[in-house]
């Protein structure tokens, strides 16, 4: 009897239950305040679930009790990285809305900011995801480029995150005297300097063996799940917004879209790369082109659009990001609804996590590029 | 000026000690302690130092400038760090093992100091101890560091912590493996267990053991790195996804003497690695100027500083490599070791062995001379160095063919050739929503 009490305990001891480690919502690699409940066997994870809202602040809702050039600073608060995108959502939807005829020197101006904005965002998330694999140095180079953006739009808006970028029907002055020099003066040093971060991992042997292979997703299901931008691109879906329906002056950039194959982290990481080389030659293109003339329309003195419903997009730097918008004739939307890129990008998250490792959770929610205040609004 | 200012002293204090004390007592107890009061102090200082360099070094590669505003230059940064870190709150976790929680830091620092007892920094007195199994004490004492990390990880009853501390135990046991079996190959020549003695058998040659043994310094830099748990193999405290693995939960000084441990480590290791592959203190030409025309402290010092800048290269590529690679996965680190490092190392002995027996083999074959003594190590003529040195550069590319062939299949093994490139397509225009001239009719857009 005794022998068999001392077998079952040995028993117990060994068993070996599975551990639950709370990621976030204060952790280093979560992006803001993800909390990430991961269940693990040993590093291996077997099970993830993802806690939002840790940051939300009822922007939709908000939304629903301003006029609608009140709305457009809460827009920059969504995806604060990418803030100048976020706000020419909302503009365009409302312009579109009303069918105001913006000047084409502000859709030119709209184009080369939004893109510098998508090269600051990958800036970004190349600094972060690089630092969450363990190569601390590319995060500061990063930023020494995305300094040179974040002075431009210092100087053109007043701020450098939250730039509150545009007005309803164009734009809150004309770009600035030296505007065109420091945009040129920044596309010229962007291409060696990208050079030089590929040099540093494409082909490092540490970095491939922690990228390759690394949260597969095919395009079928990346399409299921909802992926956009680089995300989907990823995968090999062709979809992009500046292509399939341009808006601002994407109509007349000549560019290309980077295609990954495989839908693996080292895929995705390629083609925000390549992403980046294609953004400034659309800057380049549109700074040749730049056309002279107004940068406003003729914008009514109470922004009232007509009674009806609108569904615009574009192309963020994380992905779709769009605007339904629900109109009932007065000076206050009746209802806002923004299609969220990052929110359905972490939706995949668990589908590409499980059979991982811990430092895959990592690596996978840095190629995600997610950013907590457009996920939790 | 300043070296013979400081020179002379040093016979002074001995005669003034041998008028207070017996012989016996002047040379076993009271030299022994101002020696290791020295090294103790030293050592600290350049725990405190080492982060101020690696801070700068890591700014100059980041486009940085670093610390600037505590003095010049921001030299006093690591005393106002040591200073907040002592007053700060020594924080204990409620359901912490509080005994082991408070020991394991100490565990860790002594580990890693006592082992300073038996580095050669120099000829003659600049050497604590001269134990005759050196290589192994150093190897012995070290690997207790391991029981420190293990020990903080369980006791501070975190799961971050605790996965820090696994990680690092299995790392740190499986690098010392190969760690071990690295060094056997410079043993063959040195023919000793000694540090002082490798130090000796390599001045004897005048040759660096590096030479003989390419492969070996690579296994033992890498695995050095890997036990002193540094990037690219710092997965124990890897903050990006343990936060900070087995030091989560501590804080203040306590903190600070794991950090204390872990720079001290990383000296302990590059010394060994000088002495065993870098020829320790022995540098050409010393000895002709300065202890043959009887300058001895001359001599002492010189070395010193000669073994303290081989020591300062060694660890300028620490820090040059945490600061450029990505970090490794777990399962890749196992790899490594068991995969790559392990068979190298095993190779290493084998080929070691075969060379030391043709070196024998073909003294005295055909009036051929190799061996000149094996008093102080293996002293060879210049025909049997011409061998031995094509040999060990031989041994890199048998070495690197074996390991290709063990690990031909494994899914790291060429990952260059597994890079893709992506497609660029230029997609066709779909209807804008915006119609750039500015003049278009958006008035169909309209719902």
């Amino acid at each position: 009897m005794h022998q068999v009490e001392i077998a079952t305990t040995q028993q117990s001891v060994l068993d070996a239950p599975e551990m639950t480690l709370n990621m976030g919502p204060q952790h280093p690699s979560t992006h803001g305040v993800l909390r990430v409940v991961l269940k693990l066997d040993g590093e291996t994870v077997i099970d993830l679930d993802c806690d939002i809202g840790y940051l939300h602040r009822g922007m939709e809702k908000i939304a629903e009790n301003r006029m609608y050039p009140m709305i457009a600073p809460y827009w920059d608060r969504l995806d604060y990285i990418a803030a100048v995108s976020n706000g020419l959502v909302w503009v365009e939807t409302v312009e579109q809305m009303m069918g105001l005829d913006v000047p084409r020197r502000a859709h030119y101006l709209r184009t080369i900011l939004t893109e510098l904005n998508r090269i600051a965002s990958h800036l970004l998330w190349l600094g972060t995801h690089a630092l969450d694999i363990g190569a601390i140095t590319i995060l500061l180079w990063a930023f020494r480029e995305r300094e040179e953006i974040l002075k431009i739009f210092e100087r053109q808006f007043g701020a450098r995150l939250t730039c509150h970028a545009w007005r309803i029907g164009g734009m809150p002055n004309d770009a600035y005297d030296d505007f065109e020099s420091d945009v040129r003066r920044f596309i010229g040093n962007i291409g060696s300097r990208l050079d030089e971060y590929e040099t540093v991992l494409s082909e490092n042997r540490i970095w491939l063996s922690r990228t390759v292979g690394i949260g597969v997703i095919s395009g079928e299901d990346a399409v299921a799940i909802g992926l956009s931008g680089p995300a989907l691109r990823g995968s090999g879906v062709a979809w992009d917004i500046r292509k399939s329906r341009p808006y601002a002056a994407y109509a007349d950039m000549d560019f290309e879209v980077p295609l990954g194959e495989n839908g693996d982290t080292y895929d995705r990481y390629l083609v925000r790369m390549e992403e980046m080389r294609q953004s400034r030659r659309i800057v380049q293109q549109a700074i040749d082109n730049l056309p002279d003339g107004p940068v406003n329309a003729k914008v009514p003195k109470l922004i009232k659009p007509p009674v009806g419903d609108y569904y615009h997009s574009i192309e963020g730097p994380k992905g779709e990001i769009g605007c339904y918008l629900v109109s009932d004739g007065t000076q206050q939307p009746w209802r806002v609804r923004v299609r969220p890129p990052c929110f359905m990008n972490l939706q995949a998250l668990k589908r590409l996590c499980i059979g991982h490792l811990v430092a895959d959770v990592v690596a996978i929610i840095g190629t995600l590029d997610i950013v907590l205040g457009e996920i939790d609004r | 000026m300043a070296i013979l200012a400081f020179l002379a002293p040093i016979n002074f204090i001995d005669s003034l000690l041998l008028k207070f004390f017996s012989e016996q007592t002047v040379n076993y107890v009271i030299w022994p302690f101002i020696q290791i009061g020295a090294v103790v102090t030293i050592t600290a200082g350049w725990v405190a130092y080492a982060t101020y360099l690696e801070r700068k070094i890591s700014a100059f590669m980041q486009a940085r400038l670093g610390p600037m505003r505590v003095g010049p230059w921001g030299l006093l940064q690591p005393i106002a760090d040591g200073l907040k870190l002592l007053v700060k709150e020594d924080f204990i976790p409620e359901n912490a093992d509080r005994w082991i929680f408070f020991t394991a830091p100490y565990i860790a620092v002594v580990a890693a100091f006592v082992v300073m007892a038996v580095v050669p920094f120099g000829p003659d007195w600049a050497v604590i101890t001269d134990v005759n199994i050196g290589i192994l004490f150093v190897l012995a004492v070290s690997s207790v560091g391991v029981l420190a990390t293990i020990l903080a990880g369980w006791s501070s009853n975190s799961k971050y912590a605790l996965l820090g501390a696994l990680r690092s135990s299995a790392q740190m046991v499986s690098y010392e493996v190969s760690m071990g079996l690295s060094i056997i190959g410079a043993l063959m020549f040195a023919r000793t267990l000694s540090l002082s003695g490798m130090v000796g058998a390599q001045q004897s040659d005048a040759i660096w053991f590096l030479f003989y043994q390419p492969i070996g310094f690579v296994i033992f830099v890498i695995s050095g790195i890997a036990e002193n748990n540094r990037a690219p193999f710092d997965l124990p405290e890897a903050e990006s996804e343990l936060v900070a693995g087995f030091h989560t939960e501590y804080s203040g000084f306590r903190w600070s003497l794991f950090f204390m441990a872990e720079y001290s480590a990383m000296v302990v290791v590059t010394a060994v690695a000088t002495t065993l592959y870098l020829g320790g203190w022995y540098f050409p030409f010393v000895f002709r100027f300065t202890e043959a025309r009887g300058f001895h402290n001359l001599y002492v010092v010189v070395s010193l500083i000669v073994f303290l800048a081989k020591i300062g290269l060694l660890l300028y590529l620490y820090f040059w490599l945490r600061w450029t690679l990505p970090r490794f996965r777990y399962d890749q680190l196992m790899d490594i070791g068991w995969k790559w490092l392990l068979p190298a190392s095993l190779i290493n002995i084998v080929v070691s062995a075969i060379v030391v027996f043709v070196l024998q083999a073909l003294d005295g074959w055909h009036g051929m001379h190799t061996i000149d003594s094996i008093a102080r190590g293996l002293n060879l003529t210049a025909s049997g160095k011409a061998i031995a040195i094509f040999f060990g550069f031989g041994n890199l590319f048998l070495t690197a063919g074996i390991l290709s062939l063990i690990n031909w299949r494994s899914r790291d093994f060429n990952l260059k050739k597994q890079r893709r490139k992506i497609r660029l397509v230029d997609l066709p225009k779909g209807r804008p929503a915006v119609v750039p001239t500015g003049s278009a009719d958006v008035s169909e857009a309209r719902p």
